[in-house]
């Protein structure tokens, strides 16, 4: 069915999708549920079991560790993905900034999502070094 | 058309609750429980919402036992009882089970549409029934909603429409093909063909009601039908009989997954161009008959207008854990649209709130919260003796339906503030994120295979732990063991 075409055009116009075909992403936009989340609202919690894959498609949230705020994610900005894939808790709230819409992908189905889409996967590690060339940044 | 009679006229309401259906019902008995001033509009002529008309094949997918381990008016047998809506009063308690002939082990669309029509007379629930809500403006104070029999302003606004208005997917030529809720008779596809687009719900109910009649039954859409976890497959088993039939080679059910990229009219029939998504290729049908089983939508007018966001190509609005719009405040949701606020979704398990079992305690949440926060009301936090907070909670671990059915979803609160108070039922997720006095959510969970289990959430200066109890063949969650392991979690309320 060449159904949501909307999340298809978003999806679309992020880096981490940006080596998909139509067809690829129209295939990604049905395994995908979409959420919006409120100002203020928290998506992602320290501590807490069971979370999932987010991907934002409009709108800003802020990390927030032990009360600090050291980083907020914008559009095409991922997160979770290191609690889903460890099954541990996550490390650090999220909390939307602003109306937040986001791509989600199940914490149990996360594996087989990424495994069938090696192209995301490398985008994926892509950010995730530039990730961590800030922690060590912003930790020194 | 709306006579003298009729109550609630045009003018100044605490809340107007728009919809007669299930949804409806119950939000309307709930607030006139806790005594907020409200009006009640409905479009259609009597109560019962989408059970007016659908399930278009009769049959209802969820269950209602007519016996059970526990009596029919207590609380406990709302577990076994899906359908009816929940009364505090005995006498107004599971009507669903009254009316069934038990010719099927689920009730009929007819004896549901009578329990929701019963539970309004016995109930007293009135409606200004034929009065169409049209639009939609926000005021200073609220919110002002047009309908055909006049202007009404309110504090807050409840929108109990289901997600009743036919959604067809993007598809060209989707236009020639009638939608679900325009199937006809069975016996009017005596011999004919049949091409479903959808793998869902309602695909599988017309599949299923055609099996009988049709010559040949095709099912496509993307994504495979996946029920390999039965405990949170979005499909009920009950009309997998077109699948069962296909997976073994049956040669007149064929169920496929692959996107439908156009329909074209062809003569009195149709021919159906098909893209294969977990095969390569492409397959064409000719058919007589297509049916478009792509679902339904919330319907929600001018809310959009207002700035109102949605989920799910725009057919469900986005909700706050109490339903409220997560971008119109005072705009609030009951009924099968209170989907559209997922919750924790622990393991991604989403919130049961698409079918009456679960939207019924929506409704109770949502009224308690909004009779709180917006009118004053102060509803009763009964204290609970100490040496009754363990077989409590055991209890309500092991039985309260709210926690059974909204699984994850909804948590039953004890608050440790010098006295030990009863909060009530509250969603989980307002739980885990409000700040607040010591105090233990007990909820039940289930996990990424199915498996249900008890867990706990403590909150003990300032700090929330989670912890999961031991899950139990039979689902005993209140038996020695439980008890033993919970009173380890409470040992820092409870001393």
């Amino acid at each position: 069915m060449a159904a949501r075409p909307d999340l298809v055009d978003s999806l679309s116009q992020l880096t981490l999708f940006s080596d998909m075909s139509r067809p690829e992403l129209e295939s990604l936009a049905h395994t995908v549920d979409e959420e919006v989340f409120g100002e203020g609202q928290r998506v992602l919690r320290q501590g807490l079991t069971g979370s999932a894959f987010y991907v934002i498609l409009e709108g800003t949230a802020a990390i927030r560790i032990d009360g600090e705020e050291p980083w907020t994610l914008g559009p095409g900005d991922f997160f979770g993905e290191v609690s889903a894939l460890g099954g541990e808790p996550p490390t650090a709230d999220v909390v939307a900034k602003t109306m937040l819409r986001c791509v989600v992908v199940p914490g149990p189905e996360l594996e087989e999502f990424l495994l069938e889409r090696p192209q995301l996967l490398l985008r994926m590690l892509r950010a995730e070094t530039n990730r961590l060339r800030a922690a060590l940044e912003w930790r020194a | 058309m709306a006579s003298v009679e009729q109550p609630f006229p045009p003018g100044d309401y605490g809340v107007v609750v728009v919809g007669s259906g299930p949804g409806g019902l119950q939000t309307s008995y709930s607030l006139r429980r806790l005594g907020v001033e409200h009006a009640v509009l409905s479009a259609d002529e009597e109560p019962g919402g989408m059970f007016r008309r659908f399930p278009t094949f009769e049959r209802l997918i969820s269950w209602t036992k007519p016996d059970a381990p526990f009596p029919r008016e207590s609380r406990e047998y709302e577990w076994y009882d899906h359908n009816s809506l929940v009364a505090d009063e005995p006498e107004h308690r599971a009507l669903v089970p009254s009316l069934m002939d038990r010719t099927f082990d689920v009730p009929s669309r007819q004896e549901m549409e009578e329990a929701l029509v019963g539970f309004a007379e016995r109930t007293g629930i009135t409606v200004r029934h034929g009065c169409r809500w049209e639009g939609t403006r926000r005021e200073d104070n609220g919110l002002a909603l047009e309908t055909s029999d006049g202007e009404y302003r309110c504090r807050a606004a409840v929108f109990a429409l289901g997600v009743t208005e036919p959604w067809k997917a993007d598809i060209p030529g989707v236009e020639h093909a009638p939608h679900y809720a325009e199937t006809r008779r069975p016996e009017e596809y005596r011999g004919k063909s049949v091409f479903i687009v959808g793998k869902r719900n309602s695909g599988f109910e017309v599949a299923y009601g055609l099996l009988p009649w049709a010559s040949r039954i095709v099912m496509a859409s993307p994504r495979p039908a996946d029920i390999r976890v039965l405990g949170r497959s979005p499909l009920r088993v009950r009309y997998l009989q077109p699948l069962d039939e296909y997976s073994r080679g049956g040669s007149g059910a064929y169920v496929i997954d692959a996107s439908i990229e156009r329909i074209e009219r062809r003569g009195d029939g149709y021919r159906v161009h098909t893209h294969g998504t977990t095969w390569k290729g492409e397959l064409v049908f000719d058919v007589d008959e297509v049916v478009i089983a792509t679902g339904f939508r919330t319907p929600l007018r001018d809310l959009p207008a207002l700035g109102l966001a949605t989920v799910s190509d725009g057919r469900i609005p986005a909700q706050t854990p109490f339903f409220e719009s997560v971008s119109v405040p005072g705009v609030y949701f009951a009924g099968n649209a209170t989907q559209g606020s997922p919750g924790l979704r622990k393991q991604g398990l989403a919130s049961n709130s698409t079918s009456v079992n679960g939207f019924r305690y929506n409704a109770r949440v949502l009224v308690r919260h909004v009779a709180e926060t917006r009118f004053g009301v102060q509803v009763e936090r009964p204290v609970v003796a100490r040496e009754q907070v363990l077989g409590y909670l055991l209890s309500e671990l092991a039985h309260a339906p709210e926690l059974w059915i909204q699984k994850g979803y909804l948590t039953r609160v004890l608050s440790f503030e010098g006295e030990i108070r009863d909060e009530g039922i509250v969603p989980l997720e307002h739980f885990v994120d409000q700040a607040g006095p010591d105090a233990v959510a007990a909820a039940v969970e289930m996990d990424s295979q199915a498996t249900i289990y008890p867990s706990v959430y403590v909150r003990a200066g300032g700090k929330l732990a989670e912890h999961h109890l031991e899950p139990h063949p039979a689902h005993a969650f209140d038996g020695e063991a439980h008890a033993r392991e919970l009173a380890a979690r409470l040992e820092s309320l409870l001393g």
